[in-house]
């Protein structure tokens, strides 16, 4: 007998590390089925998932209806790109009319941060924050820790160093609440002008140089520059940018260790990763994915078996 | 709370004995045969079971574990979700026979769930299931038991305790609790 404690899945900062745990186990036994011949389990036949997208997404829109076709989830797809939003319809009242469809649990993507806070004090559906801007990606920091834990064993006392676009990125920071819950020490590396200026206060270590931020981890979690969220210059140039913070296997061959190298994608093949580092034996990215179905699955069996 | 003991250490060591002997009646050098303990108690059983057979025929016998949770029919309709455990059958089970083991047979419902779980594998030739004890009139599916420990009389406000020393017990017995 098992349940979360949180309705929705808003972001990692209001969960517990119990939740955590608790989604760890059953991702783990979802990941047993989803390598089985037949790869669908009956769980969610009658639940409706509506996969509400303002903003674009490939690998977790993917990955959200690839886990509850999985759990035999009846679902909808909308973005927002070809509807009513581009005619002046409210954030609410488009999920209100989508509700009013018989629709139990609504997976979100949008641009503002806190969309789907706002959205959970509105409306009764269980509702996963897909990622909400600059804020937070809950499920990719779950499915991240969960990678670590499956590589290395345990993510407790592990170093895990978040190289590149801090500022601007979610996963970023769900990473930061995800390994901190979980007992990992953390780092964030980037040039100064990517970093958030109170990003110490989170308890995390800052490094400059990414030599020696590699020498010091035991997992390289790298990030993508985000330069549509970038409305001024950071850096002068994406091949600066990659000369001083790109990884290559010449660099990761210089420590005198091995780490794992994760990546949540999309890669910038040549920027912040080389193509021999991306595919060396150091890199888990296409483990990230697989188990991203799996952890997607485990967040959807929990909140809706709870409901 | 009352406690009756249903079978004790020495009578439980002569029933599974006998179970087994059963099943070597039935299933000759196992070649054919794996067996497949349900989550959660059932695996203990079905360890028991398959170390008393690969002594009997000495022979490896196929041995997995089967979690039937996510094709229960009771997701949503109780307050909190069922913890799910473990799956591990590493061997096919296409056009074999299985022999499922749990512990105690109650409504039918978890081995309703199993059966459709066990299609994901594949479509073995013939199942049949094997309880330690069999709980008559309780069932809520026509389903029932190919080999049984002991069938006893009970009410379904009453509760069967297995309690096995692999679970860290003292001795392996079975009790019939009434819950007042």
């Amino acid at each position: 007998m098992s349940k979360l404690s949180q309705k929705h899945l808003l972001g990692i900062k209001n969960i517990t590390r119990e939740d955590i745990e608790l989604i760890f186990e059953t991702a783990e036994n979802f990941k047993e089925v989803i390598n089985r011949p037949v790869k669908k389990v009956p769980s969610l036949r009658d639940v409706t998932i509506a996969n509400v997208f303002f903003e674009n997404s490939t690998r977790t829109r993917l990955s959200f209806e690839l886990a509850q076709k999985r759990l035999s989830a009846d679902t909808i797809n909308f973005s927002a790109s070809n509807s009513s939003v581009k005619k002046g319809e409210t954030l609410l009242d488009t999920v209100n009319n989508i509700l009013a469809m018989k629709v139990d649990m609504i997976v979100m993507r949008h641009a503002s941060p806190g969309a789907p806070h706002y959205l959970a004090k509105h409306i009764k559906a269980n509702i996963v924050n897909a990622g909400d801007g600059t804020h937070e990606h809950p499920t990719q920091a779950l499915l991240d820790a969960f990678s670590i834990r499956e590589k290395l064993g345990s993510v407790a006392g592990k170093k895990i160093a978040i190289i590149g676009d801090i500022l601007h990125s979610r996963v970023a920071l769900s990473n930061i609440f995800a390994l901190q819950k979980l007992g990992a020490k953390v780092m964030v590396c980037g040039p100064p002008t990517l970093l958030p200026k109170f990003i110490g206060q989170l308890g995390v270590e800052v490094e400059l140089d990414v030599r020696k931020a590699l020498q010091w981890c035991d997992v390289a979690n790298v990030l993508r520059i985000q330069l549509e969220r970038q409305q001024i210059k950071y850096f002068p140039s994406l091949r600066e940018y990659s000369l001083y913070y790109g990884i290559n296997k010449k660099l990761l061959d210089s420590l005198k260790k091995q780490i794992v190298i994760m990546h949540p994608g999309p890669i910038n093949r040549g920027v912040e990763l080389s193509s021999d580092a991306a595919d060396s034996q150091h890199s888990i990215i296409l483990d990230q994915v697989e188990n991203g179905v799996a952890v997607r699955m485990a967040v959807l069996y929990l909140l809706a078996g709870a409901a | 709370m009352q406690k009756k003991l249903i079978l004790d250490t020495d009578l439980l060591d002569i029933t599974i004995s006998r179970l087994c002997q059963e099943l070597v009646e039935n299933h000759g050098d196992f070649s054919e045969t794996v067996i497949i303990g349900m989550q959660s108690r059932g695996i203990l059983v079905a360890d028991i079971i398959h170390k008393k057979l690969e002594k009997l025929t000495k022979k490896d016998i196929p041995l997995g574990y089967l979690d039937a949770t996510f094709h229960r029919d009771d997701f949503r309709r109780r307050e909190i979700p069922a913890k799910a455990s473990e799956t591990k059958i590493e061997f096919a089970i296409e056009g074999k026979h299985v022999v499922l083991v749990d512990d105690v047979l109650f409504t039918g419902r978890t081995i309703r769930a199993a059966l459709d779980t066990m299609i994901a594998f594949g479509r073995p030739k013939k199942v049949e299931l094997l309880v330690l004890i069999d709980r008559k009139y309780t069932r809520e599916l026509p389903i029932a038991a190919d080999y049984v420990g002991k069938s006893v009389n009970t009410l379904t406000s009453q509760r069967v305790l297995v309690e096995l020393e692999a679970q860290g017990h003292k001795q392996n017995k079975i009790w019939l609790i009434n819950k007042d």
